[in-house]
């Protein structure tokens, strides 16, 4: 449909404009044959033992921390607020869809070891959980963001700071309050069958993201990223600033929720201690160093930041100092990010090498009209671009 | 300001017998309350009619008594020195601030108590005088907002792109652009607001407002800023603006040839309280105001 309106282009400029652009059923395509591509390269060298399994580890916790990222992009680069508690979201998300997965397997008779072969009640269950998960992470979000999206930078960040280690507190005496276990208390939640692989990983990340980018490319993005710009405009042009705050800020705690149940399902074991103070600050940091506002940023900072600290195991004793270096010259030479808030879009490229060798300026005002005919999908390609990045990095990592 | 009947009726027939590109100069009629409405508009509800508004910030006295009655199609201005409480007077009207005394209506229902955003559903739009877009955003995306009111479709049919999505966003486009076509900016389109010039700010920011589907547009210093051919511009698409879309605009202006050239009415503010009102010419000739602007010696 939007690729009649492109040739009918309202300007009544002629058809013979020059200018060539996707259409949208073929954008999506693209990017859907991009992740299934990448998606059947990548298990293909998992299954041929290529990657180790301590390499698809890595890449499985790439995957979840690109969630995080990209999560934590909602409320700081499209909302622009700070929330300082993203790995309090990730702990319910990780405890709750672990407990619903322990709790179900019975009632759906899915042992752990059906997670590894795949059965279809396994995928449902893991389906259900991971929901479940990013569910009550939500709820969380709501009740934490109603209160605290009065406040602003640095309160907003104090806040959320404190509402993260509340719930962390929470999940560690928890069982004492309830007289049983629930969350397993200190000593944490063990026996967590290992339900996260490659595959799930992979296909989760490339919802998630694809999920993201369609809210932000429509109506509801676009009142999300106007509070950002300016508040003051915003509300006098309409928007109701306080439900879309929240809006962001719950799904934001949602897509948190979901890394948090594919990362219980990868490591196997949640402590509460793992969720602390430090663990939100390194969500944070890999959302600033790729660029706030910049989906494919926070993939590549997630993709980098994660791997270097695995990278520089070898003379551990000065991993810390080697990631801070590069966290400082990173801020040094690129303090915007980065990609400061740049967005890959595939169709775009493609679209220039379609239109090569001819200048914007011939079809100037006709390009502007035929683009604007589909702005929604102008950077559809972030989310195939996003797991690619993670099986670019599988690639070099069996190097 | 009374009206005798021989100018009521050579207005008439001046207003049917003018072509409506000419301006013409309308015969103001006294309300019942301190308010003056063009003649073609008597008769009918004014669509924004403000009542002794006043607000005190602590012991200041920033607005007093200020009274106005805009007619649906009605250009309005307000002028005076700086400092003189006109900014304030729009944010009153948009209930950013809460005014301490009088009523304000809009279409004949009281704003009292509504949020800026019910306020801007209501049917009032602004500009504002330090210019307020969506910076990092595309000019059509700024557009966008603007029209979000009149978009319906749920989170979940945009989230998961049902075709319901692609059709309200095709014609949410289109009119995007028609909207655009206003000042010839459809060129523009992909630009970041934030890089364009300052003028295609100005008049982006007033698209923006329009494109809320607005009752009372309220500009604040739309020309600030503009060479005198883009001045000229702007005075002939406001009148467009107003003709097409058969709105009410008030705005805050500094520049005279600005204001005189364009506004129906025009009150003169000073010290927060209204000191003159009347048509372009009264207001040029009246004592007070020249008191206002140049001080007393001015006066001879």
């Amino acid at each position: 449909m939007t690729a009649s309106k492109t040739s009918t282009a309202p300007t009544g400029a002629p058809a013979a404009s020059g200018y060539r652009s996707l259409s949208m059923p073929v954008r999506y395509l693209i990017n859907a044959v991009l992740v299934v591509v990448f998606l059947v390269v990548g298990e293909l060298m998992i299954d041929g033992g290529v990657v180790s399994r301590y390499q698809t580890g890595v890449i499985e916790q790439i995957g979840i921390y690109i969630i995080l990222a990209v999560s934590l992009n909602i409320a700081t680069g499209y909302l622009g607020q700070l929330p300082l508690g993203h790995a309090g979201f990730m702990s319910v998300g990780g405890y709750s869809c672990a407990i619903f997965i322990m709790r179900m397997m019975d009632t759906m008779g899915v042992t752990a070891r059906d997670f590894a072969t795949g059965t279809p009640a396994a995928a449902l269950l893991f389906v259900l959980g991971i929901i479940f998960g990013g569910v009550c992470a939500a709820l969380c979000g709501l009740i934490i963001g109603v209160p605290a999206l009065r406040l602003k930078g640095d309160y907003l960040a104090i806040i959320t700071l404190g509402f993260a280690e509340i719930i962390r507190v929470v999940m560690q005496n928890i069982d004492g309050v309830l007289g049983f276990t629930l969350t397993g208390g200190a000593k944490g939640l063990t026996g967590i069958p290992g339900y996260t692989n490659f595959l799930n990983t992979f296909i989760v990340v490339a919802i998630s993201l694809f999920l993201i980018h369609t809210m932000m490319k429509s109506r509801h993005g676009r009142a999300v990223l106007s509070i950002r710009d300016n508040e003051i405009a915003a509300e006098s042009c309409g928007v109701n600033t306080t439900y879309y705050k929240t809006l962001a800020f719950v799904a934001s705690a949602f897509f948190a929720g979901v890394a948090g149940g594919l990362y219980a399902g990868c490591i196997g074991v949640m402590a509460p201690a793992k969720f602390g103070f430090m663990k939100s600050i390194e969500i944070l940091v890999m959302v600033v160093l790729g660029g706030m506002g910049s989906m494919l940023g926070s993939v590549i900072s997630a993709t980098v930041l994660t791997i270097l600290p695995e990278a520089l195991r070898a003379v551990s004793d000065y991993r810390m100092v080697v990631y801070a270096i590069v966290l400082i010259l990173v801020m040094i030479f690129r303090p915007e990010g980065l990609l400061g808030d740049y967005d890959f879009s595939m169709s775009r490229v493609i679209e220039r090498i379609m239109n090569h060798g001819k200048r914007p300026e011939d079809f100037a005002p006709v390009a502007a009209v035929a683009e604007a005919a589909t702005p929604a999908a102008a950077s559809v390609a972030v989310p195939a671009a996003a797991p690619g990045k993670e099986t670019g990095r599988e690639a070099n990592d069996h190097e | 300001m009374s009206s005798d009947e021989t100018t009521k009726t050579e207005a008439v027939a001046e207003n049917s017998a003018a072509a409506p590109a000419k301006r013409h100069r309308p015969v103001l009629v006294q309300m019942e309350t301190p308010n003056l409405v063009p003649e073609r508009e008597l008769g009918k509800m004014p669509v924004l009619q403000a009542e002794h508004l006043g607000i005190d910030f602590g012991g200041l006295t920033a607005v007093d008594d200020f009274n106005i009655a805009m007619g649906r199609t009605e250009i309005s201005g307000l002028i005076g020195p700086n400092g003189a409480g006109k900014t304030t007077i729009f944010n009153l009207l948009t209930n950013v601030y809460k005014p301490t005394r009088g009523t304000i209506l809009l279409d004949g229902y009281d704003t009292a108590g509504k949020s800026v955003v019910e306020v801007n559903k209501m049917g009032i739009a602004r500009t504002f005088q330090n210019i307020r877009l969506f910076n990092k955003m595309t000019v059509e995306e700024n557009v966008l907002v603007g029209l979000g009111n009149s978009m319906s479709t749920h989170l979940f049919t945009d989230v998961f792109r049902l075709p319901k999505h692609w059709k309200q966003e095709a014609e949410f486009h289109d009119k995007a652009m028609d909207l655009l076509g206003i000042f010839n900016m459809q060129g523009l389109a992909h630009e970041r607001a934030g890089n364009l010039p300052y003028g295609a700010q100005r008049r982006l920011e007033i698209l923006r407002a329009l494109a809320t589907n607005p009752k009372v547009l309220l500009l604040d210093e739309p020309a600030a800023g503009m060479n005198p051919a883009e001045t000229e511009e702007l005075m002939e698409n406001i009148e467009k603006i107003r003709d097409d879309f058969q709105i009410a605009i008030l705005l805050i202006e500094h520049d005279m040839s600005f204001v005189m050239g364009i506004c129906e009415v025009i009150g003169v503010l000073d010290y927060g309280r209204i000191i003159a009102k009347g048509t372009p010419e009264e207001i040029q000739n009246d004592p007070k105001v020249i008191e206002a602007y140049l001080g007393k010696q001015g006066v001879k």
